[in-house]
């Protein structure tokens, strides 16, 4: 019986195809928008794991306050001094290099040509870390950082467009209203979701501080164990030797905090987990919605067709055929509708993957259970509208007009 | 299959209705359609019921075609009392047992001539191959071959009176049930639908009970029962 019901369901809704097309747009944009949030999301994680493995897995970062998710920034604490560095330089063993990090987005100029970009001030030893080398010239050294040589590292946006392609070596860039010799082009590391890597400019710290800050104290310092199975002594040392320098009696909190990638990873994790729960959240309400909308016109379909079911029962229908044809019906719809929000969601997501330079991820899983959640909606909200057409009375719905 | 009319009572007539009485509404409102009607109807009988509006001639037929249940009073098919019938089995009677031929046609828009008519089998349980094959021997029945496919809104008012009499023949059924069948066709048109109605009655046998207020038409069958009010005012056959 059901394999003639399908087919007597698919012809039904093809004597209707608008009606069955808007019917089943509740159910495409659900599942289409579940989809393709989750292949996003995905997208988007994947993207920013590679992101966070490329900085290295024995890097750590050290920043004032303590940050317990995004937006949770402690304020007035104290910035870190070039002592706190040397300290930790010195007593950590497990600390293989260690750099303070600055920046500031200025105006560079070099010939007629101008550009607000990031200006960073940081030590040799970060390129180290950030395993960071040059396509062209040579890195600035240690000597330069000692001496706050006006020296600089352009990447290679500002080359294309300040530069206009041609080699700025031995050139004076100006940042802000000093000046500094171009002396080597970072390789390029491509854009970001939204950030162009290559859009900067690097100087020695102390050059930056000095001439551009005014202060030498540092919103970050960025370091690098001596191997990835000692980042969390390294970890540990760093943070007993900040608490004994900003004298921070036991028992109370720190006021900064040291941070790995596996932290990112996890602040990551916990954001895709609560933006999937949001998406749950939202897709059932756009399921439910479609599913009224299944109902609804499931509803109408069935009093329109009142003597359509009343000279089916005439000819030998019983009262379960009638309702088997119309559950179908309206689990086709959701269904079909399914699919197609499926194969719209992924094309959706595609476009925005290929757009914006991220992975285009197959989320594996949601397509089934997106798929199954459509039929699940097409059979619950068909169940009344088939109930009330299979209990018609055959003469009554024959002599409906 | 066991069917429910294994067992019937020999010499029992095909149909009989006994002291049937059909209220419709309840209380002050209650409308009483059918007021004790007796009626038998014979195997291969052409059988045509006249009389006003709200006669009682269409319940008649509902009552006939298991579409509906009397108020009181007995109705049985070859001795078979139908009361105490399932909806299921109902539906089964009206399916093997049963054609229906309505005023309106009553097909499915949009949908060939071909479909419509297999659509008993549908819920006979045929396999597709038999529903087209069996769907394509009816319409040859009533001279519709070769239009099979047409849809049945591109058929004149007569041709789908026809579809809708090769749907009432396709599970070949003992009895048709014609309600009005020529009364939305010009009279041509309705002199060949009563001509197939004879010749369906006449070459298979087949039992045709007809609703008509057209004397014209009344007068091809052999059995006239004429209402009044509910009641049967004549009943008479033709000497065969």
């Amino acid at each position: 019986m059901i394999i003639p019901s399908a087919a007597l369901a698919f012809s039904a809704l093809l004597r209707n195809k608008m009606r069955s097309a808007l019917t089943m747009l509740g159910i495409i944009i659900g599942v289409g928008a579940v989809v393709m949030m989750q292949s996003m999301g995905g997208g988007a994680t994947a993207y920013v794991s590679e992101a966070i493995s490329g900085l290295g897995s024995n890097m750590l970062f050290v920043l004032p306050g303590t940050q317990r998710g995004f937006g949770q920034m402690t304020t007035g604490v104290p910035f870190f001094t070039l002592g706190d560095l040397d300290a930790i330089q010195h007593q950590a063993h497990d600390v293989a290099l260690i750099t303070a990090a600055g920046s500031r987005v200025e105006r560079i100029v070099y010939g007629g040509r101008n550009r607000s970009s990031a200006v960073g001030g940081v030590m040799p030893q970060y390129f180290e870390i950030r395993s960071w080398g040059v396509s062209s010239g040579r890195l600035y050294t240690s000597e330069e950082e000692r001496q706050a040589a006006s020296v600089c590292l352009v990447g290679q946006t500002i080359v294309d467009d300040v530069f206009q392609s041609q080699s700025p070596l031995g050139k004076d860039l100006r940042v802000r209203d000093k000046t500094c010799r171009v002396v080597g082009v970072l390789e390029s590391k491509g854009a970001a979701v939204g950030t162009d890597q290559d859009d900067v400019v690097f100087m020695p710290f102390s050059t930056f501080s000095r001439r551009l800050v005014g202060n030498d104290r540092t919103a970050t310092i960025l370091a690098s164990a001596v191997s990835t199975d000692r980042i969390d002594e390294a970890k540990e040392e760093m943070i007993q030797i900040l608490r004994r320098r900003r004298h921070i009696a036991p028992g109370d909190d720190d006021n900064f905090s040291v941070r790995d990638p596996r932290d990112l990873q996890a602040v990551l994790q916990s954001v895709m987990g609560m933006l999937t729960t949001l998406l749950a959240g939202v897709a059932a309400v756009s399921l439910v919605v479609g599913g009224i909308g299944i109902m609804n016109i499931m509803l109408v379909s069935v009093t329109e067709r009142t003597r359509e079911i009343g000279v089916r029962l005439a000819i030998g229908a019983r009262a379960r055929d009638i309702l088997t044809q119309f559950l179908v019906e309206a689990t086709a719809l959701s269904a079909v509708g399914g699919g197609v929000g499926i194969v719209l969601g992924l094309a959706g997501a595609w476009g925005v993957a290929s757009a914006l330079h991220v992975p285009f991820v197959i989320p594996g899983v949601s397509m089934p259970v997106a798929f199954a959640v459509s039929v699940f909606v097409g059979i619950a909200f068909g169940v009344w509208p088939a109930r009330k057409a299979a209990r018609l009375h055959p003469l009554e719905a024959l002599r409906f007009e | 299959m066991a069917s429910p009319t294994d067992g019937r009572a020999a010499a029992s007539p095909l149909l009989s209705l006994r002291g049937v009485t059909k209220i419709y509404g309840q209380g002050g409102a209650a409308v009483r359609a059918l007021d004790g009607v007796d009626l038998d109807v014979s195997s291969g009988e052409f059988v045509a019921i006249t009389g006003a509006s709200g006669s009682g001639k269409s319940t008649t037929m509902s009552i006939f075609g298991c579409l509906d249940v009397p108020t009181s009073g007995e109705y049985r098919i070859e001795g078979m009392p139908v009361q105490d019938l399932s909806g299921d089995v109902l539906a089964a009677l009206r399916n093997t047992r049963f054609g229906f031929v309505f005023q309106q046609f009553n097909l499915l828009a949009r949908t060939s001539a071909l479909e419509n008519v297999a659509m008993p089998l549908v819920y006979a349980g045929a396999s597709s191959r038999e529903r087209a094959r069996r769907a394509r021997e009816a319409l040859a029945v009533v001279g519709l071959a070769g239009r099979e496919q047409a849809r049945t809104n591109e058929l004149s008012g007569g041709q789908q009176q026809r579809v809708a009499i090769a749907r009432a023949i396709v599970n070949e059924p003992e009895i048709v049930l014609a309600d009005e069948p020529t009364g939305n066709l010009d009279s041509r048109m309705g002199e060949e639908i009563m001509q197939l109605l004879t010749a369906l009655n006449r070459d298979r046998g087949i039992t045709v009970i007809m609703v008509t207020h057209d004397p014209h038409c009344a007068a091809y069958a052999h059995h006239q029962v004429v209402f009044r009010d509910g009641r049967i005012v004549s009943d008479t056959r033709e000497a065969a």
